[in-house]
């Protein structure tokens, strides 16, 4: 098998599935072109994240890394959830093959974006978030 | 097949057990070199020449047109490159293409390009038809060969082969065909067809792995790509790889009597399982012609708002076993370029499954699929924010 059987628990059973209405921040990224497109909903009380939603279209890395880092930042504060990496993301599934890693790399920037959603909505300073190019896969040149 | 539904065919066969049988007693009994000059390697040289017949009597060839090789692959590249090679000092060093063949037709065009032939690579309709105004506009005073598959592997869209050779006789070029995907399942007759090269594989109809063959018609030289002994009369070195191409034959031997039966038996499951996915899955899209213009094997869908590798898995999970032309699923990460060639849109050839029956496919495992496949789309979908926004954008579906 391709993927951990960690990776395979969150496809099976993604954890945070959803919308929530009004959030506090939204955050989307990722295109049709490249097969993945990651959708976070942040509700958001006192600086402390208390529900988390996620929407995913893409692989089995995907869904499992929207599903993961969802787990990861829920109760946390806004700070922390802002500390979180891709790196982080991948680890705690027990590995992506290094052709998914950009799954990783996705979930990071979907909640960096939803993160900025709410601090921009509060007047505050936004988090640094990653050059769009650093996300480009390789699409081969054939 | 051990309460696992197999759906994928195209990718290979079982080997059959009558092949098996064949191919037995040439790997411990009869296992001598067939090259070697004692009595006892006779057998083993007669086998090869049976075998041989086979493959010529299946697609209507003569037996000494018909080479051994290491698969489908070395087939095409034989055709492409042996032929191009042959050419060294000469004018013609215009090939032409599609933009939907295998990878073996494709990288080999790529290569030779980069040895400094020129390559065309004819666009395809909808529905993955050459369209025959533009196979003619392509040929110049310089073009040596069109290569154009039998039959798609993807979306099993089988060609106008008689059209196609009819342009290039005209204009006084070669035609080969990549049959990996058709030879044994739709009728071939080369000498009717005036084909010229044509390249098949075992493993496509239920011959064993690592076998197949080129027919290359009488009088066209080709150069060898694998030089050594004089094994295949001197043009594909190598000791014959006596057990396989036993199989092969017998494989090529049982489809000369079945086929037309099975691929009507397969015609109707196809049939079935098409109905069932168009009429109980919203917004499902088959890609590829309908009828007798597509393999009697080959279903392909895409599926607005999922993407290919999650059907994969969950079907896998539900034990049944398809491909896909999803990008995510492959060491690539860009969609089939078949399914993109035919127009679509990067989401819906992202979101692709190709299901391919055959002769232990049955009712029960098509019901099976028709069963399952449904919840399993709008599970996915329900999670997905481009089934949101194509939901969206058609305000009531």
């Amino acid at each position: 098998m391709l993927y951990s059987e960690i990776v395979m628990d969150h496809f099976r059973n993604p954890r945070n599935v959803g919308e929530i209405e009004n959030p506090d921040g939204v955050g989307e990224v990722g295109n049709a072109k490249c097969g993945d497109i990651m959708k976070i909903y942040l509700r958001i009380e006192d600086d402390v994240i208390i529900d988390v939603r996620f929407k995913t279209f893409g692989c089995a890395s995907a869904i499992a890394s929207s599903s993961m880092a969802t787990e990861m930042i829920k109760g946390k504060s806004v700070r922390e959830a802002a500390e979180l990496t891709n790196k982080a993301v991948a680890q705690a599934l027990d590995g992506l093959p290094p052709v998914k890693m950009h799954c990783s790399v996705l979930a990071e920037e979907a909640i960096t974006k939803a993160l900025n959603d709410y601090l921009g909505k509060k007047g505050r300073p936004l988090l640094p978030e990653r050059n769009q190019n650093q996300l480009a896969h390789d699409h081969g040149n054939r | 097949m051990n309460g696992k539904v197999y759906m994928d065919y195209a990718a290979t066969t079982f080997v059959r057990p009558e092949v098996v049988s064949a191919m037995m007693s040439y790997h411990s009994i009869s296992f001598e070199n067939p090259s070697s000059l004692y009595s006892y390697s006779n057998g083993n040289r007669r086998a090869i020449e049976e075998a041989r017949e086979a493959v010529a009597d299946l697609i209507g060839a003569l037996s000494e047109e018909i080479f051994f090789t290491g698969g489908g692959s070395e087939a095409d590249n034989w055709a492409l490159k042996g032929l191009a090679f042959s050419q060294a000092g000469k004018d013609k060093r215009h090939l032409i293409t599609t933009e939907t063949e295998h990878h073996a037709v494709l990288h080999s065009m790529e290569f030779l390009e980069r040895m400094g032939f020129r390559v065309t690579y004819l666009p395809v309709d909808s529905e993955g038809f050459v369209p025959i105004d533009k196979l003619k506009e392509a040929i110049r005073d310089d073009t040596l060969l069109v290569s154009v598959a039998f039959a798609n592997n993807e979306i099993g869209t089988i060609q106008d082969v008689e059209a196609i050779v009819e342009v290039c006789r005209d204009r006084g070029v070669l035609f080969h065909t990549d049959a990996v995907q058709a030879a044994a399942h739709v009728p071939i007759d080369v000498k009717s067809m005036g084909i010229d090269m044509l390249s098949m594989a075992a493993h496509k109809f239920y011959g064993p792995k690592g076998v197949g063959a080129l027919y290359v018609k009488k009088g066209i030289r080709l150069e060898n790509l694998i030089h050594g002994g004089g094994q295949e009369r001197s043009r594909r070195a190598g000791t014959e790889n006596v057990a396989s191409i036993v199989g092969m034959g017998k494989a090529a031997s049982l489809a000369s009597e079945e086929m037309e039966f099975d691929s009507l038996e397969i015609c109707k499951l196809r049939d079935r399982l098409i109905d069932g996915v168009m009429s109980t899955i919203p917004h499902a899209r088959l890609n590829g012609p309908v009828g007798d213009r597509r393999l009697p094997n080959n279903a392909n869908f895409s599926f607005v708002g999922i993407e290919g590798e999650t059907l994969l898995l969950d079907l896998d999970d539900a034990g049944i076993a398809v491909s896909t032309g999803s990008a995510c699923a492959s060491a690539s990460l860009d969609p089939s370029h078949v399914l993109m060639a035919i127009g679509l849109s990067h989401e819906m050839a992202h979101g692709s499954v190709r299901l391919t029956l055959g002769r232990s496919s049955s009712d029960d495992d098509v019901s099976r699929v028709l069963e399952v496949l449904p919840y399993i789309v709008e599970r996915r979908r329900a999670m997905s924010p481009l089934w949101d926004d194509y939901v969206a954008r058609r305000e009531v579906l």
